[in-house]
């Protein structure tokens, strides 16, 4: 497969003083969905901005489709679809005007009607666009993008602030998008949405990559499949290594009180916790064994949690 | 939530509408931006109605009043009706309102302002009571003073004649017209561009718009010709509306004036395009928008001639825009000036436009 995105140590360093990106490489293959992870301020609008040709970046090669930012502009202009963190669009243009809006600048534009279809937005396509709801609001600037025709669709935070069912909506465009054999790359900080949506994603930390590859590969990679969560009552806490001892514990971790286990088999560490637990003569307040996440990849990387609101 | 377990019909990817044009981006983005400002109220009210309200307001306020008539009590006594006749028979007749009435009836009147003067004659001669405060009251008593005299039979040393002259041309209205006008164009040449851009910055649709292979002229290009456009049915406006109500006579060609707004206009449009160029809240730039503003506002002669301020201001105020833009449309409208008579002014609308738009397309900021 040809590579659809593809940077070299791109760093970006704001106002010479905020060094917002330090050297990251990409390679997308066409047809991908690709997820850029990471907690705010971690880079990631900054980084798809460059790809977008939007941002300068400080140093780093950028190509796109075979062509760069400062010889083919033009060209990659008509060939990208995105989509920006909070564009507020005209509220005084219907859902239909706005579109057609968007459609006169590409040479080679998708039909209004398909993709107001395509986005369920028939309903409200003589709508003014201020009387969206947020959903539908954060529909319209997908499709936008998808109104270009495009070839790559750039995505940044497309779902932040949805609610389930309209985020549930927006991956299913994104998945139809996919099946057209459509590049996607997005920006997001919420764990499932990557896991579920993403055939690989790069963990990005305070401008780098800490991690890269495909969700599953990641979360069997560096945190086990599962994890065993427990605390002991009256809050009583305990010498991690004796957690540690247990068989199949790949690594413990303790946060006010409760302890997480990474475990390749729960069915083989639970027995053996519980009798340690009796040895100790505490007494459980809470067990929980549920599948890792990249959540859990996160922490475990950067010993933080993603969202730490 | 049905819509959660349906997916959405795929439509075909590959169906494209017919291949845009060179200018499609352009007529879309006019078309737009014509349609946004018409759903918006303010626009309406600001561009359209208010410059109208303001005309007729100050039309009416300063408007050519008909010949006024004083009003005159005359106190009832057994000379109350000499009085009478000899007014009746007086050349001022036609502007004095005589009215016999008893002392008090008199008193009250005057003190509630019914009665400009209230007169009293008995053996001695003629009593004039009058309020030296109020200035009809000062004006009654000269002229019933002179009507009383002249038709007693005084003879004047000194002929003198008066003429009296409103003519359309040299009224108020026909002042005020053309300096809304130009007033008009500014605020919303400022407005309507630089208070726009700013906005649709703030709103990051203009780093959305430059996302697109969207071209960066056709843009400015399309706000400027919503100008025009708006400019065509200002001027119609405020000039029908003169013309009827006011009945101001519309000396120079419609072709000259359209030419002279349109110039306007755009001049407005760079200088307006300039000061948003850089601004990221719509905050600031409404400060910038009221600073460039206020200056031509006092000076550029809206409401009355700048003629009035020291003549070592006078060649600054000319190199205003606005003020050629005004002097520029009295010419025009009032005189029938030729555009050729008004090189000079045109030149200076030309150089700011000018200017301010190269300097705005060097600085300004996408996003």
């Amino acid at each position: 497969m040809p590579v659809a995105i593809q940077c070299r140590g791109l760093r970006k360093t704001y106002e010479g003083k905020v060094e917002a990106v330090r050297g990251l490489d990409l390679e997308i293959q066409t047809g991908e969905c690709f997820g850029l992870l990471g907690p705010n301020g971690a880079g990631k609008t900054t980084t798809i901005e460059i790809l977008e040709g939007l941002l300068q970046p400080t140093g780093g090669e950028v190509e796109i489709l075979g062509r760069t930012w400062q010889s083919d502009a033009r060209e990659l202009r008509e060939l990208l679809g995105i989509s920006l963190q909070e564009t507020r669009l005209s509220e005084k243009l219907t859902v239909r005007e706005t579109l057609q809006l968007f459609a006169s600048f590409y040479r080679h534009p998708n039909s209004v009607d398909a993709v107001l279809e395509e986005l369920s937005l028939q309903e409200k396509a003589d709508s003014w666009v201020g009387k969206l709801s947020g959903g539908q609001k954060q529909r319209l600037a997908v499709a936008t993008a998808l109104v270009a025709n495009p070839q790559i669709l750039f995505l940044d935070e497309p779902t932040t602030g949805l609610d389930p069912q309209s985020r549930r909506q927006l991956w299913d465009i994104v998945r139809q998008f996919q099946k057209r054999n459509g590049t996607v790359l997005l920006t997001t900080h919420y764990m499932d949405e990557a896991e579920r949506l993403c055939d690989r994603v790069a963990i990005i930390d305070h401008g780098r990559i800490i991690a890269e590859g495909a969700p599953s590969e990641l979360i069997e990679r560096l945190t086990g499949h599962h994890i065993v969560e427990f605390a002991l009552s009256n809050g009583a806490t305990s010498n991690g290594d004796s957690w540690s001892a247990l068989p199949g514990v790949q690594s413990v971790r303790a946060e006010d009180g409760l302890y997480s286990l990474r475990v390749h088999e729960p069915h083989e560490t639970i027995p053996a916790l519980l009798a340690e637990v009796q040895k100790q003569h505490a007494q459980l307040a809470h067990l929980t064994t549920r599948q890792a996440s990249l959540e859990d990849v996160f922490v475990q990387l950067t010993g933080r949690h993603l969202r730490e609101d | 939530m049905a819509t959660l377990e349906q997916p959405p019909v795929v439509s075909d990817p590959q169906k494209t509408v017919a291949t845009n044009g060179r200018w499609a981006g352009y007529a879309r983005l006019l078309q737009m931006r014509m349609l946004e400002m018409w759903r918006e109220p303010e626009v309406i009210f600001w561009v359209f109605v208010f410059p109208l309200l303001l005309a007729l307001g100050l039309g009416i306020a300063f408007r050519e009043k008909p010949p006024e008539v004083t009003p005159v009590a005359i106190v009832a006594g057994p000379k109350a009706n000499d009085v009478v006749q000899l007014l009746q028979h007086s050349p001022e007749h036609a502007s004095i309102h005589a009215e016999v009435v008893d002392p008090t009836a008199a008193e009250n009147g005057f003190r509630l302002g019914q009665y400009s003067l209230v007169v009293t004659m008995d053996a001695a001669g003629v009593h004039f009571r009058y309020d030296p405060s109020r200035p009809e009251s000062v004006l009654a008593r000269t002229q019933v003073d002179d009507a009383l005299e002249n038709a007693a039979g005084r003879k004047n040393p000194l002929p003198t004649f008066s003429t009296a002259s409103s003519e359309p041309g040299a009224r108020y209205i026909d002042f005020l017209i053309p300096g809304l006008l130009g007033m008009n164009l500014m605020n919303s040449g400022m407005w309507g561009i630089g208070f726009a851009l700013v906005e649709m910055r703030q709103r990051k649709l203009l780093k959305r718009f430059v996302a697109t292979p969207m071209r960066r002229s056709d843009f400015l290009l399309a706000l400027v010709s919503s100008r025009l456009v708006l400019m065509l049915i200002e001027v119609a406006l405020l000039l029908v509306f003169g013309v009827l109500v006011f009945h101001v006579r519309v000396e120079g060609s419609l072709a000259s004036i359209l030419l002279i707004g349109a110039l306007g206009a755009v001049s407005f449009g760079g200088v307006g395009l300039l000061t948003a160029s850089r601004a990221q809240k719509i905050e600031s730039v409404s400060g910038l928008i009221n600073l460039v503003m206020m200056p031509m506002w006092i000076f550029s002669g809206v409401f009355f001639s700048y003629e009035r301020f020291p003549k070592v201001f006078l060649p600054a105020i000319r190199a205003l825009p606005l003020t050629a833009l005004n002097d520029a449309l009295r010419a025009v409208i009032l005189q029938g000036a030729s555009l050729t008579s008004q090189l000079s002014r045109i030149a200076v609308l030309v150089i700011w436009g000018g200017v301010s738009f190269v300097l705005a397309l060097r600085w300004f900021r996408w996003s």
